[in-house]
């Protein structure tokens, strides 16, 4: 197991490889769907400091607001990353983003995007919302609540020992390729026999 | 007729929902533990579902939701003659708002033209209800979540289809189904539960697809040939490789439940409505007393 503390290197991020078993711990933001379109819409300067050598997650969390306005995460699963397909890798370029968590992988355009920029791309299992909000120790500000949404809003977390796997590196490795490549040999044989 | 105190509905209809979101049912665990013991010591699958399984616990311990996507929120509702569906509209509408209060649902409505969350997980066509009447005297309200990963991932075929060389018979419907599970890979959240509608039109064949995966994981077909289809399936599917995740396993479904409806000569669709491991699904019935079970 690894350990990656936030704000992490370039450098740091180039040692990793496909298959590696991380825990996660320090800042990051939360970016699905509407964040990226507005993200590439927009590219808005706030976004610098808060990306920078840390890493976006793609999940819309279960929320809960307490009374002295302050937010935790009840459920916060990564949600499937390849919708995000069209825009990660000049997002992670342009606000040097060193990682994204989501599930299911992602594309061409961002592998080669990750060895470009240096960047890994990390899997969280999906469906594990109950455990994985308790890897997220505290909410430190939302934007954008407003416009796009709990599930949408830009989330900007603490998260400690959050356990994630690289399934695609900065050397080119990709484990969805990979199986891809394994069972579409089994499903021909299946279907043409 | 069956008389009901709507407060006291609303009120069951939430704990309804709340079982729903925090606690997988038992039969669908049971499959989980097996698919552990399916994968070898020492490697990642079998990893995998070891956290699955802690997930699962968790989330009923704590009453939170398994998965953070709480999903469409799909009822079926069995109603005996004369009884109002926009009253029970009405209810199940209340109860999703308290539920999504009380953090066991996400606001999941988005309006298609502003992109603007309604904030209540209620919209149009938010949440899915269907009703059907029938025979008993007893109201039964069966809820499902399904997230927007599987939903993302299920879809429909029209056979023939001649890329796959997938004519329009039994071995056609498995040939197109076998496509379907292999370009899913592991974004529907595997290992996943396969409910199959084939025949009727697009409507009615995805629906039939749905209302399959209301059925238990261990019940078998009534009909011969589609208890066959099912375990054919549901071996050689596990073949793919595809595993927990994505990645890659011995266990790629968890289960196959196939429907039929009768079809128009010109039309044979075939449905898969793929449901994530996450199979989340309980029912209710309202007695006639105000009493209610759980299941």
């Amino acid at each position: 197991m690894i350990k990656l503390q936030l704000p992490i290197s370039e450098a740091a991020i180039r040692e990793l490889k496909m298959g590696d078993e991380v825990t996660i711990s320090g800042l990051m933001v939360t970016a699905r769907d509407a964040a990226h379109k507005y993200i590439h819409e927009n590219w808005p300067d706030w976004l610098k400091p808060i990306m920078e050598n840390s890493m976006i997650y793609h999940c819309g969390p279960v929320v809960k607001k307490h009374d002295d306005g302050s937010w935790s995460f009840v459920a916060a699963g990564p949600t499937t990353s390849i919708r995000e397909e069209p825009y990660e890798a000049a997002v992670m370029e342009h606000y040097k983003v060193r990682a994204v968590i989501g599930k299911g992988g992602m594309g061409e355009t961002t592998l080669a995007g990750l060895a470009k920029s240096g960047g890994v791309y990390l899997h969280a299992i999906g469906g594990l919302a109950a455990s994985l909000a308790k890897s997220v120790v505290k909410v430190h500000d939302v934007y954008m609540l407003e416009e796009l949404g709990v599930p949408e809003a830009f989330w900007h977390i603490e998260v400690k020992d959050f356990p994630a796997v690289v399934t695609m590196d900065s050397h080119g490795g990709s484990l969805h390729k990979a199986i891809k490549a394994q069972s579409d040999k089994v499903a021909e044989k299946l279907i043409f026999g | 007729m069956i008389q009901y105190d709507a407060g006291r509905v609303k009120n069951q209809l939430l704990e309804l929902i709340r079982l729903a979101a925090t606690d997988l049912p038992e039969d669908v665990v049971e499959s989980i533990r097996n698919a552990r013991e399916n994968e070898p010591e020492g490697s990642s699958a079998r990893s995998v579902f070891g956290m699955l399984l802690k997930n699962i616990e968790l989330a009923r311990e704590e009453s939170t939701p398994i998965c953070q996507d709480t999903g469409t929120n799909i009822y079926m509702v069995y109603i005996p003659e004369g009884v109002s569906m926009r009253k029970l509209t009405a209810l199940i509408h209340e109860a999703t708002s308290e539920a999504v209060d009380k953090s066991y649902l996400r606001p999941n409505a988005v309006d298609s033209i502003t992109g603007k969350n309604s904030g209540n997980n209620i919209g149009e066509g938010q949440p899915f209800i269907h009703f059907e009447e029938w025979d008993n005297d007893y109201i039964e309200f069966k809820l499902m979540l399904k997230g927007g990963g599987c939903e993302n991932v299920s879809t429909q075929y029209k056979l023939p289809d001649v890329g796959l060389g997938a004519g329009r018979d039994m071995d056609g419907v498995y040939k197109v189904i076998v496509d379907a599970v292999n370009q899913a890979q592991g974004l529907g959240c595997a290992p996943g539960i396969l409910g199959i509608g084939i025949g009727g039109d697009r409507t009615s064949s995805h629906l039939t697809a749905k209302s399959q995966l209301f059925r238990k994981m261990t019940d078998t077909n009534a009909d011969a040939a589609l208890a066959e289809l099912e375990s054919k399936l549901y071996a050689d599917l596990n073949k793919l490789g595809v595993g927990p995740m994505g990645f890659g396993g011995n266990t790629t479904v968890l289960g196959v439940k196939v429907g039929t409806l009768h079809r128009l000569p010109a039309s044979f669709f075939v449905s898969i409505s793929y449901m994530c491991w996450a199979y989340r699904r309980h029912s209710m019935i309202l007695n006639t007393n105000g009493e209610v079970s759980y299941d």
